[in-house]
C-alpha cells in the first residue's frame, strides 16, 4: 500500500545513483552498531519497535479483560475501567488491541523473513550469474512487481477459507518479495565488477564463498532495509485482509477490530474510541519501522541526512546558503575575500615557462 | 523503438502470467463449489451458465488440464468472464464495465495529482535541505504508515455529518440518474472529493521522499556545480538541471507503485461505499462470488499494465538514452 520508502530502492543499474554500502569489518562491528544507534531516528524507531515486540510477547497475558468477554457496558467511551472504551457487545477495546499485537507482529516479521530470503536468493543469483538466468529471474520478479499484490492476496486468502496466521504470512511473503529482489539484483550488478570481487574470483574462490563472504556482507544494509520495508507492507496487508473480513477465523488483530467497528456502524454512533486506537497502533508501528529504514539509508549514504541549519546570516545582513561543493566566504572586511597569495615561483625550476616569468 | 517493443513483449508476458494465475487459483478451492452454488440457486442457473462455471472452476473431469486451459482462453476472448452470483444473472463483464470507470477516474486523477504535488515538494525538500521542508518528512511518514482505509474512516468521522458539504458515502446523489448532465457531474465530483483527498494524503509522501532523495543525490553531481558556476539562477539550476535528472527514477517508480496504490484504493472505496471495483469486490467476497472476484482481479491487472505502458511512453519521451537505437 505504501510506496517503498527506501532510497536504496532507487537504484537504477548503470546510473550509479547509489554509493555502495561500506562493508563493516568484523572487528569494528561493535563500534559501527554503536554509531547506528547514535542516529536519533534509529534509536527512536528501535525503541518503539522494542515496545511492540514486548507487547506482542506479553500482550495476551496482561490484558485486563478477556478480549471476547461480553459485559453490560455497551459502547462506553474510555474510562478508568475500560481505557479504550468498549464495543457493541461490551468487549474491552484495550484488551483487544493488546491481544491483537501478537498476530500482527508475528505475521509482519514472518512474512518479511520469507520475502527477504526469497529476494536474496533470487536477486543475488540473477545479479551475480547474469545471462539467461538473470533474464528469466528478472522477468519473474518484474511480473510479480506489476501484478497488483493486494487484490491477488485477497483472492487467494478468500479461496483458502479461514486461513491461519501462518498461512497468511506465507501468502504475503510469497507475493511481496519482488521489489527487494530487484533492488538486490541492481546492487549485486554494481558490486560484482568491483576489484575485490574480481580478486576473489581470480584467486579461485568458489562461487558460494564469494557470494557468502564477499557479496553478502556488503549487501547487509540493503537487505535490512528491504526486510523492514516488507514488514511494513506485510502488516498493512494483514490489516487490510482482516478489515474486509476474510481472516476473521484467526483471532483478534487490529484489522479485526476495525472490521467490527466498521460493520457495527461505530462511526454513526460516534464511537471514535473503537477504531482510533487500532489505527494509531498501526501508524506508530509503521512510523517506527520507517524511521529505522531512514536511519539505515542515512547510515549507508550520509548525504541523505538532514543537513541541519544550512542558511547562514552574514554580518552585512545577507543570507548565504551552504551547499555541497560551494563554500561561501563570510568575512565582510574591506580586504579581498580570497586568502590566496601569489604563488612563489621557483626560479631554479627547469620549466621554460617559469624562467620566462622570472626573467620579465 | 526497440526498448518500446521489449516493454510491450514484457507486458504481454505478464498478462499471460496473470491470466494463467487466474486460471489456476479457483482450482485450489476444495470441494465442488459449483454444486453448492447450483443448490443455492435451485434451478435458476441455465445449463449454459453451469457449463461455463465448470470451465471456470476446472471441475470438468472428462477434460485434461490442457483442454480446460484452452477453453478458458476461448471464453476470455469472447469476453465471457462467467456469471456473477451476487448480481445474478448479470454477466461479470457487465458488472465490471459499470464499476470500472469510477475506479479508473478516481485512482487515475488522484494518482497523477499526488505524483505532481509530491514530486514538486520533493524537489523543494531535496534542494532546500535544512529549511522548514525537513519537517515535512516525519509528518508524511506518519500519514503513509496509516492504512488508506483508516484515514478514510477518520475523514468520514471528522468531516461528514448531516449538514456537512462532504457526503459520507456513495458515488453520486441517489436521487440522480447517471448521465453527463449539469446535475450529475457536480454531484459525482462532490462525492469523490473525500475519497480522493484520502488517497492523496496517503500516497503523496512516497513521492516526496523518493524525489527528495534523488534530488540530494543529484545535487552533488559535477554538472550542478558547473551550472552554478555559470551563474545561472538558483531556480533554473534546481528545475532544469537537478530536478530534470532526478525525475527519471521517480517516473519508473510511478509505474511500479501503481499496483500498491490500486490495492489501497479498493479499500478506500469500500469505506466510502464508492461504486467502484473495490466496493463490488467486497460484495463478491461476502457472497463467495468467485467468477466476479477473478474478473475484478483480471481487470485490475490489465489496468495496471496499461498504466505502466503509459508511464513507459512518458519515460521514453523524457529520457533520450532509451531512444537511442542500440
Amino acid at each position: 500500500m505504501t510506496i517503498p520508502t527506501s532510497s536504496t530502492a532507487q537504484v537504477i543499474p548503470g546510473q550509479g545513483a547509489m554509493a555502495a554500502p561500506e562493508g563493516a569489518k568484523p572487528s569494528k562491528a561493535k563500534r559501527q552498531r554503536f554509531l547506528f544507534l547514535k542516529n536519533k531516528k534509529a534509536a527512536f524507531g528501535l525503541l518503539i519497535l522494542g515496545l511492540y515486540v514486548l507487547f506482542a510477547i506479553i500482550g495476551p497475558w496482561i490484558t485486563p479483560y478477556d478480549p471476547d468477554a461480553r459485559s453490560n457496558d455497551l459502547i462506553q467511551p474510555p474510562s478508568a475501567d475500560h481505557w479504550f472504551g468498549t464495543t457493541h457487545l461490551g468487549q474491552d477495546v484495550f484488551s483487544q488491541v493488546l491481544d491483537g499485537t501478537r498476530p500482527v507482529v508475528f505475521v509482519g516479521f514472518l512474512a518479511g523473513a520469507i520475502a527477504t530470503v526469497l529476494s536474496v536468493i533470487i536477486g543475488i543469483t540473477a545479479g551475480y550469474l547474469g545471462g539467461k538466468t538473470d533474464d528469466a529471474l528478472s522477468a519473474l520478479s518484474n511480473v510479480f512487481l506489476v501484478i497488483p499484490a493486494i487484490p491477488l492476496m485477497i483472492i487467494i486468502t478468500s479461496i483458502l477459507d479461514s486461513a491461519s496466521n501462518l498461512l497468511i504470512a506465507l501468502i504475503i511473503g510469497l507475493t511481496s518479495w519482488s521489489w527487494n529482489a530487484r533492488v538486490l539484483r541492481a546492487q549485486t550488478l554494481s558490486l560484482r565488477r568491483r576489484d575485490y570481487i574480481e580478486a576473489a574470483r581470480a584467486t579461485g574462490e568458489k562461487t558460494w564463498r564469494i557470494v557468502g563472504f564477499e557479496l553478502l556482507p556488503n549487501l547487509t544494509a540493503v537487505i535490512a532495509s528491504g526486510f523492514i520495508g516488507t514488514v511494513i507492507f506485510a502488516v498493512l496487508s494483514l490489516i487490510t485482509l482482516a478489515f474486509i473480513g476474510i481472516v476473521s477465523a484467526a483471532g483478534w488483530n487490529w484489522g479485526t477490530i476495525l472490521f467490527w467497528a466498521q460493520g457495527q456502524q461505530a462511526l454513526a454512533q460516534g464511537a471514535w474510541w473503537w477504531f482510533v486506537p487500532a489505527g494509531l497502533a498501526i501508524a506508530f508501528l509503521g512510523t517506527a519501522l520507517s524511521l529505522i529504514n531512514f536511519a539505515i539509508d542515512e547510515f549507508v549514504s550520509p548525504r541523505l541526512r538532514s543537513a541541519g541549519k544550512t542558511k547562514l546570516k552574514t554580518a552585512s545582513g545577507g543570507t548565504v546558503r551552504m551547499r555541497i561543493g560551494f563554500t561561501p566566504v563570510l568575512s565582510n572586511s574591506a580586504e579581498p575575500h580570497t586568502r590566496a597569495w601569489p604563488i612563489p615561483i621557483n626560479t631554479d625550476g627547469a620549466t621554460p615557462v617559469a624562467r620566462e616569468v622570472a626573467g620579465s | 523503438m526497440r526498448y518500446f517493443l521489449q516493454r510491450i513483449a514484457f507486458y504481454l508476458f505478464t498478462l499471460w502470467a496473470a491470466i494463467t494465475l487466474n486460471f489456476f487459483i479457483p482450482r485450489l478451492v476444495p470441494g465442488d463449489p459449483v454444486q453448492s452454488l447450483i443448490a443455492k440457486f435451485r434451478g435458476q442457473l441455465s445449463t449454459e451458465a453451469i457449463n461455463s462455471l465448470y470451465v471456470l472452476f476446472g471441475l470438468d473431469d472428462d477434460k485434461s488440464l490442457w483442454t480446460q486451459y484452452i477453453d478458458y482462453w476461448k471464453q476470455l476472448f469472447q469476453g465471457d468472464l462467467g456469471l456473477s452470483f451476487t448480481f445474478f444473472p448479470s454477466p461479470v463483464s457487465q458488472i465490471i464495465a459499470d464499476a470500472l470507470p469510477w475506479t479508473v477516474l478516481l485512482v487515475g486523477i488522484t494518482t497523477v495529482i499526488s505524483f505532481l504535488i509530491g514530486t514538486s515538494l520533493g524537489v523543494l525538500a531535496g534542494w532546500r535541505r535544512g529549511s522548514w521542508t525537513d519537517g515535512l518528512l516525519p509528518v508524511t511518514t506518519f500519514f503513509s504508515s496509516v492504512p488508506y482505509f483508516w484515514l478514510g474512516i477518520i475523514a468520514i468521522f471528522l468531516l461528514t455529518g448531516p449538514d456537512s458539504f462532504f457526503p459520507s458515502s456513495g458515488g453520486f446523489d441517489s436521487a440522480l440518474i447517471p448521465a453527463w448532465d449539469q446535475y450529475f457531474i457536480p454531484s459525482a465530483l462532490q462525492h469523490s472529493l473525500l475519497p480522493a483527498l484520502t488517497i492523496l494524503i496517503s500516497s503523496v509522501s512516497g513521492w516526496i521522499l523518493s524525489m527528495r532523495n534523488m534530488m540530494v543525490t543529484v545535487a552533488s553531481e559535477d554538472y550542478i556545480t558547473v551550472a552554478h558556476a555559470k551563474g545561472l539562477s538558483e531556480r533554473r539550476v534546481a528545475v532544469s538541471y537537478a530536478a530534470r535528472n532526478a525525475l527519471l527514477p521517480n517516473i519508473s517508480g510511478f509505474a511500479l507503485s501503481l499496483g500498491f496504490i490500486v490495492g489501497g484504493t479498493l479499500l478506500v472505496e469500500i469505506v466510502f461505499s464508492y461504486p467502484g471495483l473495490g466496493f463490488i469486490l467486497l460484495q463478491a467476497l461476502g457472497a463467495k462470488d468467485y467468477p466476479l472476484m477473478q474478473g475484478i482481479f483480471l481487470v485490475i491487472t490489465i489496468s495496471v499494465l496499461v498504466a505502466n505502458l503509459l508511464a513507459d511512453v512518458a519515460y521514453l519521451l523524457l529520457d533520450p538514452r532509451t531512444r537511442k537505437e542500440g
